[in-house]
């Protein structure tokens, strides 16, 4: 119990005094994740978007392979994606390996079937919602696309948002692709893994707990631009 | 505009750049500390930024082998020679040294404390069915176990004996954990944040002897693999204000690690 | 002059599910000027008729013809649902988007749904979601954004079958005027007395077929079939 005291008061120090490693990793930590989410969602959306209108054949194995692809364990994208930028791999020659974009490349394989799946299962309610009225308006599948798009865009930044929190709080894949290098690719969460192997729980408790808040602010702030629970609106 | 690409490009570009290396090095080696304070000298003496992947020996085999690092300090010798005779590393340089010791339960329920040998401190925990907790992960700790079990004559097995397959700090944890028998090296040990219950109970024996060794990448297999700047970092760790740092390293007034860097038998 | 749509022709039109027959084989001659009710029991073929006859119903067999090609006809029709669709917008946004479809700019059809809320006495509501409204509300706003485009024809399906009579007869009222305005109705009913009050033609269906199709009066005064004497006796039909 007193780790964990100890743990709030060593974030505490850490947060109140800007300590700069903290300040550098939290910074690296949003740039691999909110880049990640920004990649997963723009691949992710719009093709739930599309599976959730479009009527084909294997429509039902492409909605189920999507859901189980949401399961893929995090830690097997990552030794996957790096047997594949490793020197020794396909794709050495970019030299990719160890460096954020090595993070960012695994962690928009992890988040992009959760957010389709949440944008698909979102797009679904409003289409079987208005399908007859946008139907009997002579809608183009154009107009369709964007009025289910726009109308649903409070689920579809929960999609989104739920990428975001898949993703900053992923350990192994990033861990195993980016190699927690000092100044290079450690974030809160590999940071965390390796202050924890020190047996230093205060500091690692620390760092916990400037993630968590920094993973509620960061909801905070997107519910408060889309002012989701101000009254009447939407 | 121009600004804004290049800020991106940045981002983008790998963060390896010229004066850049990157080392694999065992978790023994992170864990005492020892290359928070090497580091900082290096690129000051130097101008190299050493970026350290810190894993298992036998991860930091891998690496070199794949040649995903120019160069590896490792502290397992079968396993270095084999690596440079496979034509994967150019040679084998020594640095320094440090020992193994075994840490356990302060009650002592084995009766390490005051044996003479380390295989009879070993061959005790066997025999008492103590709970040890091994590296299990083909690091230059987990080998070394391994080689003193075959000293003592002992195959390790059974419900008491606890491979975890994590680093050196991990595995600290679960013995800490379930207040068991763990060999460590000397200088995690020190070094480590989470003692709980635990005591070192045995150490001294000439066997528990820890090599660390620097081994650049073979160019001649990665030709990309900065060679030359592999070789001026090892020409600081063999040098004098290495020594000096090295030598000076201490934690609670202890020295962890010998500086043994001799002159290349060229 | 544009060229009126009406009358519509309905052939032999068979809608069918699962191998059933839901609705058919259907005869159906809508002309230009009126309010026709259809009637029947639940079951009957009612909202398939009406899907049918507006073009979002597949057909197994026949057709529907309309006087001009069949696109230009869909942008001319409305049609109000039993459970109105509101989109997940504002009442003023609702009103607006049929007219934003046909690419009228955003303030003047902002302006237009403002004037069209107002006819349907939903003037104060304008920046209330749509989804939160009551049902009268939402049907009132359904209707009103039916008619908004000013079509040729409009299809409810029983539009106040879970509405209070206010509203009702507030529903009742716009749809004279609409009426009186040249636009034609075809509309499902339960409630006989509405039937009464709206109807200049009947059409009473049973199994999925029309089994009388008559002026209103005539129809009222003596049904010519068993069950739809039994209906106006308010016995159970089957």
């Amino acid at each position: 119990m007193s780790e964990i005291w100890e743990g709030l008061v060593a974030g505490f120090w850490l947060v109140a005094s800007f300590d700069a490693d903290l300040v550098e990793i939290t910074l690296r930590s949003l740039q691999v994740t909110l880049t990640a989410v920004v990649i997963a969602s723009a691949i992710g959306l719009p093709f739930g978007a599309w599976l959730a209108i479009r009527r084909f054949r294997h429509r039902r194995a492409a909605i189920a392979l999507l859901n189980a692809l949401m399961g893929l364990p995090p830690v097997v994208v990552g030794l996957i994606v790096y047997l594949l930028l490793s020197r020794a791999g396909p794709f050495g020659v970019f030299n990719l390996l160890f460096t954020p974009t090595a993070m960012i490349i695994a962690q928009v394989i992890i988040i992009t079937p959760l957010i389709a799946s949440i944008a698909h299962q979102a797009i679904r309610d409003i289409w079987a919602d208005y399908h007859d009225l946008l139907i009997s308006l002579s809608t183009t599948k154009g107009q369709r696309i964007r009025i289910l798009l726009w109308d649903g865009r409070r689920a579809l930044m929960t999609a989104s948002l739920a990428g975001f929190g898949r993703a900053i709080g992923e350990v192994g894949a990033i861990m195993i692709v980016g190699g927690n290098i000092d100044h290079a690719t450690r974030v809160l969460t590999t940071a965390i893994a390796l202050e924890t192997g020190k047996g230093d729980f205060a500091l690692a408790l620390g760092l916990g707990f400037v993630l968590i808040g920094l993973a509620v602010a960061v909801n905070l702030a997107i519910h408060a631009i889309g002012q989701t629970e101000s009254e009447g609106k939407w | 505009m121009i600004r804004l690409l290049t800020l991106v490009l940045a981002f983008c570009a790998s963060s390896v750049t010229a004066e850049t290396l990157r080392m694999a090095v065992t978790t023994s080696f992170h864990n005492s500390g020892l290359s928070d304070v090497l580091l900082p000298a290096i690129e000051e003496d130097t101008g190299i930024t050493v970026e350290l992947l810190i894993v298992g020996t036998g991860q930091a085999l891998r690496l070199g082998e794949a040649g995903d690092v120019d160069a590896i300090l490792v502290h397992s010798r079968a396993a270095e020679e084999a690596f440079v005779n496979a034509g994967y590393g150019t040679h084998r340089r020594e640095i320094m040294y440090n020992d193994f010791v075994i840490i356990g339960p302060q009650g002592d329920p084995a009766g390490v404390k005051g044996l003479a040998a380390a295989a009879a401190a070993l061959s005790a925990i066997a025999r008492t069915e103590s709970v040890f907790v091994s590296r299990g992960d083909d690091s230059g700790t987990h080998k070394k176990e391994l080689a003193l079990w075959g000293d003592a004559g002992v195959v390790p097995e059974g419900a008491w004996y606890r491979p975890v397959g994590a680093g050196m700090g991990a595995a600290l944890n679960t013995a800490a954990a379930m207040d068991a028998y763990i060999l460590a090296d000397r200088a995690s040990w020190l070094n480590f944040g989470n003692k709980a219950d635990l005591a070192l109970l045995f150490a001294g024996d000439p066997v528990l002897f820890n090599q660390y060794a620097y081994i650049p990448v073979n160019p001649q297999r990665h030709d990309h693999v900065k060679a030359d700047l592999a070789l001026a970092l090892e020409d600081w760790l063999t040098s004098a204000p290495a020594r000096d740092l090295i030598n000076g390293y201490q934690i609670n007034g202890e020295t962890l690690f010998t500086f043994n860097a001799i002159a290349p038998a060229e | 002059m544009v060229t009126p749509i009406l009358p519509l022709t309905m052939k032999g039109a068979v809608v069918k599910r699962r191998g059933q027959t839901l609705l058919g084989p259907v005869d159906l001659e809508i002309s230009a000027q009126g309010i026709a009710i259809v009637m029947g029991p639940n079951g009957a073929g009612k909202t398939k008729l009406l899907r049918a006859l507006h073009g979002i119903e597949r057909l197994a067999a026949g057709s529907v013809t309309w006087q001009v090609p069949v696109r230009e006809a869909q942008d001319r029709q409305a049609f109000v649902f039993q459970a109105p669709i509101m989109l997940r917008r504002s009442v003023q946004d609702n009103l607006a988007y049929p007219l934003r479809l046909r690419g009228v700019a955003k303030k003047d059809a902002l302006a237009r749904a403002a004037h069209w809320a107002n006819r349907v006495g939903l003037g104060d509501a304008l920046d209330r979601s749509a989804p939160r409204l009551s049902g009268g509300e939402k049907q009132k706003l359904a209707l009103a954004r039916a008619l908004i485009r000013d079509p040729d024809i409009i299809f409810l399906d029983e539009p106040c079958a879970n509405l209070d009579g206010r509203a009702t007869r507030e529903i009742e009222a716009i749809l004279q005027e609409a009426q009186a305005g040249g636009t034609r109705i075809v509309m499902a009913t339960h409630d006989i007395g509405q039937a009464k009050r709206l109807a200049d033609a009947v059409v009473f269906l049973m199994h999925g077929k029309i089994i009388e199709n008559r002026p209103a009066k005539a129809f009222f005064a003596g049904p010519q079939t068993r069950q739809a004497a039994a209906l106006l006796q308010g016995d159970i039909v089957e």
